[in-house]
């Protein structure tokens, strides 16, 4: 029953892909734009989705990788004009090596202290760029001279194509044996050691996937934005909506991060009439979500095929 | 046997939990095709030399020897790859993934690198599935598995990594009697295979059908070894277990039995997920009575507190008074009258004493509050002198003497007292002995106590229960339990 599920679910996935490749030709450029951030957030929530459905650590600041990421790509590409998909590798490295320096220490520690270090490292790296205000525009933000395209389809397929990389080899890899070992280390980790896994390695490599997936989608993001500013990239309310999302569309299910983030940027969007009413309505129907199915939306999918 | 080099060298073991010695100096060989018992009643540090040999503890000082190889203080992975498997008494499994998932879970390489499984994977785990007997239910989720056949999942695992030497925790816990027969035979086909087992129980009897040795610890120390019949015959194991001489003091004035009810527990029931806790079980306690339940560790005791406490969902009916219990919140039936003492203890370590105690008075007027508080002080004169210090840094005895007064501070009408004695020395048992007489004979309070340790148990008591297996096998007064159940009870 799971496999045909799976396969089913595969199936469905090609028919989204393939709808949503078709979407320009129907949309306006403003709801494109729209999807085009929803994408990129898309692939925030999946990469958070690694780590905390299947490493079970919880990352309070994937935002810390996503601003390594983006304002790398921005610097580079601001002060030193180098060519963009220099800019997007080097965004992708620098979340890599920060997220890297960040977990080795902190993945020692237990419980809730890994998820305080990481929401820390957030409101260092915020500082970091108001003090540095000189290299990096500070509060005001900097703008980013080389943008991806500015035509609004070609930014859209942009977004999908990177998206859909990026869910094939997250989902694929969260399949994969690794997959398996990591929701093992996530569960109960002295049991997974015990069973000759290196927990630590295991969590790491985790974290280092995440990173490299988060950095890259914030160099693209901004590449596409053309600015890169703190309230944008890095400010702990956009962490909070990745985590959102991903709980929202279903945990341990990665897919799940990308459809709770279309969902969750898509209705704040078409909420837009309803003014201050619009968060707070947003907000509301993820609240619920989180209490009443709390194993997401494509969780509860999958849960209900598991019973069969 | 002798000859053969041993596989598992255990030296001089120690560990130490801050001021508390949790394991000191144990030593022992396993040789290839041997099962040895490790056995000792709770917190006599029998799971922490396991965990020690597992590397999921770091020993401060000791050898323990694989082949011939010191791995103490090795980190757990390179223990089990190094060839010790473990089967933990409890687990979580995968449960989005099906027991074979689970079983190829352990025949993993550790390795980034391998996103597929090797091809010989998926056919050796149905092997390993048809072995420990779960063929028939390899595509089924854990969750709808019952308990045995998890522990069958956990053994399978183990078995998948071709252990040498195979730790199992507490082999029968939650087990009927069918089951335990199975669970046996996976045992003895560990040993025939030429592995060395190591089997950790509350108990001789238990596994005394299975072992080749048995060493026996309490309170983290060496205790006994030798056969099973040797160690059962120890005169200090039976201390331990028992307490030595068994005597019955006589009650003094009107009997409690002629009073009503208090406490009426009838046809209980406890499960927890699939492992039955409690079966049928049926108590009363009249006003005014002392009564014990006496049983080994993993009897049901505990479960029949937090029952009764609200803490545990359970079938049946308990009455207390008048009002039935069920259906009320932990809180309410506390607040009702109904104040257990647990096991744990469960102290505020970081508050002191006084702040311990002033937490437990805290719905007393302030006037009746410094008078329990005097009347306590009275009753454990230690406590008077330790006021200010803060709990954590208190001895064991101390501590659990801190519990019972914290307890009564709650003006209880039924205190239930779970296991006082547990991981204490014998000289506090004489005082926790002593305050217990005097609270007996100064108030008119009802006391149900749980007790492993039967010789501290029975003075006190008006009326005894033995729990054995979930379920009462004997109920009486305390002159009749040594005659009738004195041996038996090992």
């Amino acid at each position: 029953m799971i496999r045909l599920l799976r396969s089913r679910l595969v199936l469905i996935g090609t028919l989204i892909v393939f709808v949503a490749a078709f979407l320009p030709l129907w949309l306006s450029a403003y709801m494109l734009g729209v999807l085009t951030v929803a994408y990129y957030f898309g692939v925030f929530s999946m990469s958070w989705d690694l780590l905390f459905g299947f490493a079970g650590e919880v990352n309070f600041g994937p935002t810390f990788l996503i601003g390594l990421g983006a304002y790398t790509a921005a610097i580079l590409n601001n002060q030193f004009n180098l060519p963009i998909p220099l800019c997007v590798v080097a965004g992708a490295l620098a979340a890599l090596i920060g997220g890297l320096l960040l977990a080795m220490p902190a993945l020692r520690l237990r419980g809730p202290y890994f998820g305080l270090v990481t929401l820390v490292a957030v409101l260092l790296l915020q500082n970091a760029i108001v003090i540095f205000a000189g290299i990096t525009g500070g509060e005001i933000g900097m703008t980013v001279p080389n943008v991806l395209s500015i035509d609004p389809r070609v930014n859209y397929w942009y977004a999908l194509t990177f998206m859909v990389l990026s869910a094939v080899i997250l989902f694929g890899l969260s399949r994969s044996a690794i997959g398996l070992i990591l929701q093992a280390s996530g569960q109960d980790a002295v049991e997974a050691a015990a069973l000759g896994f290196n927990v630590t390695k295991h969590k790491l490599a985790a974290f280092s996937i995440s990173a490299i997936f988060s950095g890259l989608a914030g160099a693209l993001l901004i590449l596409y934005m053309g600015t890169a500013s703190v309230g944008t990239v890095i400010d702990i309310a956009i962490g909070v909506q990745i985590i959102i999302a991903a709980v929202l569309g279903g945990r341990r299910t990665i897919l799940g991060g990308a459809l709770g983030a279309i969902f969750l940027i898509c209705a704040s969007e078409l909420l837009r009439p309803l003014g201050q009413m619009n968060t707070f309505v947003v907000s509301a129907v993820a609240l619920a979500v989180i209490l009443f199915f709390p194993d997401g939306l494509l969780g509860q999918l999958l849960r209900a095929g598991e019973r069969e | 046997m002798n000859g053969v080099a041993a596989r598992l060298e255990v030296r001089g073991l120690v560990k130490r939990f801050g001021g508390l010695v949790a394991v000191n100096d144990i030593g022992f060989d396993i040789r290839p095709g041997e099962i040895l018992g490790l056995i000792g009643p709770n917190g006599s540090g029998k799971s922490t030399v396991m965990k020690l040999i597992m590397g999921i503890e770091r020993p401060d000082a000791g050898v323990v020897r694989l082949d011939g190889v010191d791995v103490a203080g090795w980190p757990p992975y390179r223990i089990a790859r190094s060839g010790v498997g473990i089967v933990f008494q409890h687990s979580r499994p995968l449960h989005r993934q099906t027991v074979l998932e689970n079983i190829k879970l352990a025949l993993l390489p550790d390795s980034l690198l391998r996103l597929v499984a090797a091809p010989g994977v998926d056919e050796r785990a149905r092997e390993i599935a048809d072995l420990v007997g779960l063929g028939a239910v390899m595509h089924r989720h854990p969750s709808t598995l019952p308990f045995a056949d998890l522990r069958r999942m956990e053994m399978g695992k183990a078995i998948a990594r071709d252990p040498k030497v195979v730790l199992i925790d507490e082999p029968f816990a939650g087990l009927t009697g069918g089951e335990m027969g199975a669970f046996s035979d996976l045992i003895r086909a560990l040993r025939d295979q030429g592995r060395a087992v190591l089997l950790v129980d509350h108990n001789v009897k238990s596994v005394a059908a299975l072992v080749d040795r048995v060493l026996a610890m309490y309170l983290g120390e060496y205790v006994a070894d030798g056969t099973a019949e040797e160690v059962m015959r120890d005169e200090t194991v039976r201390r331990v277990y028992l307490g030595g001489k068994i005597e019955a003091v006589e009650r003094r004035g009107e009997a409690p039995s002629a009073k009503p009810v208090l406490l009426s527990v009838d046809a209980v029931s406890v499960f927890y997920d699939k492992a039955q806790a409690l079966d049928g079980v049926s108590i009363d306690v009249h006003e005014g009575e002392f009564v014990s339940i006496v049983g080994l560790n993993g009897a049901g005791k505990t479960t029949l507190f937090n029952a009764i406490s609200g803490l545990v969902p359970s079938t049946g009916t308990i009455r207390f008074g008048e009002r039935a219990l069920r259906g009320m919140t932990p809180g309410a039936i506390a607040r009702s009258g109904v104040v257990q003492c647990p096991e744990t203890r469960e102290l505020f370590g970081d508050m002191s004493v006084r702040e311990n105690l002033d937490l437990g008075g805290q719905h007393l007027p302030a006037d009746a509050r410094a008078r329990q508080l005097a009347w306590l002080f009275e009753l454990f004169p230690i406590l008077d002198a330790r006021q200010r210090q803060i709990a954590k840094t208190l001895s064991g005895g101390e501590q659990q003497m801190l519990a019972i007064a914290r307890a009564l501070m709650m003006q209880p009408k039924l205190l239930i007292l779970d296991e006082p004695t547990l991981g204490l020395a014998p000289v506090i048992l004489e005082q926790l002995s002593k305050a217990l007489e005097r609270l007996r004979a100064t108030t008119p309070i009802t006391v149900l106590l749980g007790e492993q340790n039967v010789t501290f148990a029975l003075p006190h008591a008006d009326r005894v229960y033995l729990l054995e297996h979930a379920r009462i096998a004997w109920e009486g007064e305390p002159a009749r339990f040594a005659a009738e159940m004195g041996d038996g009870y090992l």
